[in-house]
Formats: C-alpha cells, sequence, structure tokens
C-alpha cells in the first residue's frame, strides 16, 4: 500500500522540528527519523514503504517501522485514495445556545467614520420591510423576554452569557440593568448562572454604571483605539470633536473600582490606515491607563475606503504582532501574564487542538436579537432582513440556521483543504466575508496569507513556551478539552 | 510515543489513544484505514433507481474500503497483496473513477 505526508505545517523554535497537524490540530514535536520519513513521502502520489524500507541498514528498520506507524497515528501518513479532504461532521442539531447579543440600541452618540454600523458598508436595514422605522432601543419587555429565550434555548449547558451590545451600549443603561437584574433571579431559579459583558466606548460611564458593572462582575470591553491622536482621528462625536479627553477620566475610574474584584478588562482597537505602532499603542494602553489586555481587530471594510488597510499596511501590522509575541513569549517564560490578547486567544486555541467546522459561534451557540427582538446570526447580521433567523417570540427558524451551518461547513470551502491554517481560521469572519465579497458563506481569501502568516507565528511561540516552562501552559486550560469521536477512520477530528 | 513528542492538548489525546490501541489490538499500520469490520458499511447496496447519490456511504468510499483494507476475497481488487497500484490512475474518484481499469487475477 502507497502513502503519502497529510497536510501539515512544519516549524522550529530554537532549533526544535515541530508539525502542526491540519486534519487533527495536533502539535508534535519531531525527531530526525520522523522527519526523514516525511521527507520521504511527501509526494503526493505516495510512496511504498516496502521497497524504502530495504534501502536501510538491518538495525534501523525496526525503528523506522516504529516512527513510521506513530506518524500514521498522529495522523501525518495516510494511504493513497483515502479520504483528504475535512470530512462533514454538522454539529447536533438543535444546538443549544450558550450566548444572546443584546443590541439594546442602534443609536451611537459617537460617529465614527469607520463604523460598519452606520457607514456605507451597513449591513442593516435602517427600516423595515414595510418602511417603518425600528425601534431605537430595546424595551424592557423584550430584553427580559430575550433573558427568558436564552435560557430555554440552553438546555444542558452549566451557564450562559449575555453580551449587551449597540449602538452604544449604554444609551440605554436602564434596560441592560432590568435585563441583568432578571436574568440572575431567572438564572439561580433554573439553576443555570448568567454571565454579563458589554462592549462601549466608555463616553457614559457615570459613577451608577460603574458601580452596576463591577457589582455584577461584567466583563467589559472598550473601544479605544489608542493615544490621543489615533483615538480623536477616526472615534469622534457627530461635530468631529474627538472623544479622547471626555472618555480617560472614566475609564481610570472603571479600572480603579473593578480591579479589587471585576474580570479583566479589554481595551479594543480597530487598525485602520494611518495609526501609530502597535506596540506603542499597547504600552499607552496598558502601562499608561491600566488596561488588563488589549485586542487588535483590523477595520471591517470595503477595499477603497481611505481608512482600509491594504497588503504593506498588513505587513506592518505583522510585524508589529511579532514584537508584542516577543514580548509575551518572555513574559510566560517568566511566568507573568501578558496582555497581548490576539496571541493568548490564538494560543489557547493551538493548547486545546481546536479544530473548528464554522469560523466562529455564530448561529451555533451565538445569536443576535436586534431592539426589535429579532434574530440574527450574531450582533453584526442583526437587522438585516435577508439574515434574520426567527424571534424571540417565534424561535429559532432552525431549518435556515440548518441550511447557513451547512453551507458554511469547512468542507464546503473547497479553497481551505489545501490551508494548513484551516482549523483556526475555518474561512474567516461572515461578516467581513459579506462586506468584502456580498457572501457571508464565502471564505475570506483577501487575508490567507496574513492569517497563515499569524498563525505560524502563534505556533512558534506557543512551542516556544511549552519547551521553555511547559507549566505555563495551565493557563489556557481553563476551557473543556474537545472531546474524540468513537469512531476515527483516518480522517480529520 | 518513541518518535513524536505530543505537545498540546490534543496531540496528548491522539496518543493516549494510540498506546491504548497498541495493547489491544496490535501493530497500527495493519489498522488504516480501520475497514468495514469496525463499523456499518452497506456495502454495494444502490437505491431503488440503482443510484448511490442518497446513500450514507457512495460507493467510491466503499470501493476504497475494501481495496485498501481487507485480505479477505472481496468484489474488488485488493491492495494488500495483489494489486498494489490499481487504483494509481485514480486520485479522485469522483472525477477520475472511468480511469480505474478491470482487472484479470
Amino acid at each position: 500500500m502507497k502513502f503519502h505526508t497529510t497536510l501539515f505545517h512544519r516549524f522550529e523554535s530554537d532549533g526544535v522540528q515541530f508539525a502542526y497537524v491540519t486534519p487533527t490540530a495536533a502539535v508534535v514535536q519531531l525527531d530526525d527519523v520522523t522527519a526523514e520519513i516525511i521527507e520521504n513521502f511527501s509526494d503526493p502520489r505516495g510512496a511504498e514503504p516496502g521497497p524504502w524500507l530495504e534501502t536501510l541498514e538491518a538495525e534501523r528498520q525496526s525503528e523506522v517501522r516504529e516512527a513510521f506507524d506513530e506518524l500514521a497515528a498522529m495522523g501525518m501518513l495516510q494511504p493513497v485514495g483515502a479520504p483528504t479532504a475535512p470530512p462533514v461532521q454538522s454539529p447536533p442539531m438543535p444546538f443549544p445556545l450558550a450566548t444572546l447579543v443584546l443590541n439594546v440600541t442602534n443609536k451611537c452618540n459617537l460617529s465614527c467614520t469607520y463604523c460598519y454600523e452606520y457607514g456605507e458598508d451597513r449591513v442593516s436595514d435602517q427600516k423595515k420591510p414595510d418602511g417603518t422605522p425600528r425601534l431605537p432601543m430595546m424595551t424592557e419587555e423584550t430584553a427580559c423576554k430575550s433573558v427568558d429565550f436564552l435560557l430555554e434555548s440552553s438546555e444542558g449547558r452549566s451557564g450562559v452569557s449575555i453580551t449587551f451590545f449597540g449602538g452604544e451600549t449604554l444609551l440605554n443603561f436602564n434596560t441592560i440593568r432590568v435585563a441583568t437584574e432578571h436574568a440572575v433571579r431567572r438564572g439561580r431559579e433554573v439553576g443555570r448562572p448568567v454571565s454579563f459583558s458589554l462592549t462601549t466606548n466608555a463616553t457614559l460611564l457615570s459613577d451608577e454604571v460603574i458601580d452596576f458593572l463591577v457589582e455584577h462582575k461584567f466583563g467589559i470591553n472598550i473601544s479605544i483605539d489608542g493615544n490621543k491622536g489615533d483615538q480623536d482621528r477616526h472615534r469622534t462625536f457627530s461635530s468631529g470633536r474627538g472623544s479622547y479627553e471626555i472618555i480617560l477620566p472614566r475609564i481610570r475610574k472603571l479600572l480603579e473600582k473593578n480591579r479589587p474584584q471585576g474580570r479583566p478588562i479589554g481595551a479594543r482597537v480597530t487598525l485602520t490606515a494611518g495609526m501609530a505602532p502597535v506596540p506603542e499603542t499597547y504600552h499607552h494602553l496598558i502601562d499608561e491607563i491600566g488596561f488588563d489586555s488589549v485586542g487588535f481587530a483590523p477595520v471591517t471594510s470595503a477595499e477603497d475606503r481611505e481608512y482600509a488597510l491594504d497588503g504593506g499596511h498588513l505587513g506592518t501590522i505583522l510585524r508589529d504582532f511579532e514584537v508584542l509575541s516577543s514580548d509575551y513569549v518572555d513574559a510566560a517564560l517568566a511566568g507573568k501574564r501578558h496582555g497581548f490578547s490576539n496571541l493568548h486567544d490564538l494560543i489557547q486555541e493551538i493548547h486545546l487542538g481546536i479544530n473548528k467546522s464554522h469560523p466562529c459561534g455564530a448561529g451555533l451557540g451565538l445569536l443576535g436579537v436586534s431592539t426589535e427582538g429579532e434574530l440574527g446570526l450574531c450582533h453584526r447580521f442583526v437587522e438585516s432582513g435577508e439574515h434574520s433567523l426567527g424571534t424571540i417570540d417565534d424561535g429559532i427558524d432552525e431549518k435556515k440556521r440548518r441550511e447557513f451551518l451547512d453551507s458554511t461547513h469547512i468542507s464546503n470551502k473547497l479553497a481551505c483543504h489545501k490551508c494548513f491554517a484551516r482549523p483556526h481560521c475555518s474561512g474567516g469572519c461572515y461578516h467581513e466575508a459579506y462586506v468584502r465579497y456580498k457572501d457571508p458563506t464565502a471564505p475570506n481569501l483577501h487575508y490567507c496569507d496574513w492569517i497563515r502568516a499569524w498563525t505560524d507565528l502563534g505556533l512558534r511561540s506557543y512551542a516556544t513556551i511549552a519547551l521553555g516552562n511547559p507549566d505555563f501552559l495551565v493557563n489556557y486550560e481553563s476551557r473543556p478539552v474537545p472531546k474524540l469521536p468513537v469512531v476515527e477512520k483516518n480522517e480529520g477530528i | 510515543m518513541k518518535h513524536i513528542r505530543a505537545i498540546n492538548q490534543k496531540a496528548r489525546l491522539i496518543e493516549e489513544r494510540y498506546a491504548g490501541a497498541q495493547d489491544s489490538v496490535g501493530p497500527l499500520a495493519e489498522r488504516i484505514p480501520f475497514g468495514c469490520s469496525t463499523q456499518l458499511a452497506p456495502g454495494w447496496e444502490v437505491d431503488s433507481g440503482g443510484g448511490t447519490y442518497g446513500l450514507c456511504t457512495p460507493i467510491e468510499r466503499d470501493l476504497y474500503d475494501c481495496y485498501h483494507s481487507c485480505y479477505w476475497p472481496a468484489q474488488v481488487p485488493d491492495a494488500l497483496t495483489n494489486f498494489a497500484d490499481w487504483s494509481r490512475s485514480c486520485g479522485a474518484p469522483v472525477q477520475d473513477w472511468s480511469s480505474i481499469d478491470l482487472v484479470f487475477p
């Protein structure tokens, strides 16, 4: 029988050889024997092991046989003709919900120039199909009904989470307060605790709001783009005035009150053309303002926007990410936490061996709810008519949900079948694809090279930590380890 | 494993399974693919119209199940002992099926 190597990515750290095995998302360290076998079976037409083994000295043969078996067991070698595409293993449906994102308002008190919610790249319809305007604020009643809907639709989960989103979320603080208190009470009654998070631009963080958020242990993400210059370039009031001076004292107060008992507070930076270097922004937000972590996300936009990132910008961002990753690894080797959350999240996925059938939980464990109670794939797709997945009153449109998840399954993204980074990327964000290609099911081919380079950086960083300070890896194990299916037939897991 | 060191948790799970399988079943090379004896494979069935499209295991897959893993008389040439190169010209059965020829033992 002829064998050939499967899809994997080889990389080195400190002179040691590793491989990231795409069909399983396993990370393994190779020795010289396994590395040699891989070279000999890399031709996709395959090779017979027998004749090659006979060319080796007798005493080496048993060692090579043993290594060969290990490579096959790890899914790095397979017989010619065995399936190479990712298998279709659709999630069991109806899939229990874990998270509901409540768009408590579609209004905002800022007018950020790059915003997908209000700019040229908006997905949502401002008016309903009958021409009437959409409700700007979610009522307390709709929010409480959404909480009940989540608890009813999450059978079997030990806990659920609610994320409040906007517009500017805190413009509707009253609904947040009422829904949170309702969720705490109902969660206790049904024995399924509810955790909370929100994203805000920090302009409305009053003392009352801060006390409430800290008391209910909200996970808080603050949209902020860095120093005064960067923040005020795009994150402006409608008058054009920047928001940096307004939000800074409020953020400091929140961080101070939250520190003793709350969950870590993250800054979320939208990367656009013309911004300060990423490490500079990171140090400003962590060391000078005091955030616990910082996550960077490239702006979602059509190609021709003036703030859009081109290939040159993305290359610069990658080099900047390398600088921060190196700092992260140094901290991890010394047993210390580092706040570069992009890398932390990537390494966590690598360490657990996450292998995604879909790029994210949208439509699966997560749904978005519009101000009027309409369900969407996620917060970015609510109020978009054609992407509606039901309402909190009538429940989820399971047929539409199923069809969407089937069409976005990795087995249907042919371009991804030859990519080593697919366990992590799985084709990328549906909304990004919608903005670029007008099709949420399309893989995001415009950033493949970037994702591969970023995954490689994550793997190298991970391997350095795994070699230098293996005890640190326990920090990535807060999520349960995915279980292997019972029958494995030399296919992906 | 002796030559591969499992680094992440997924690799460790596979390694544990491999160690367990070695104790109970024997060398792994003989078990890849696992073959029809370990799962329900509908074999050569066709649907009422004579097609295979709607079956849970398409015929291309069954063909290869038997070809790769069976050493007992099967209705296809076997790769293990007699016809190692039978499928050489058929890289992707869905498009290359017609290149598989008859064999005359």
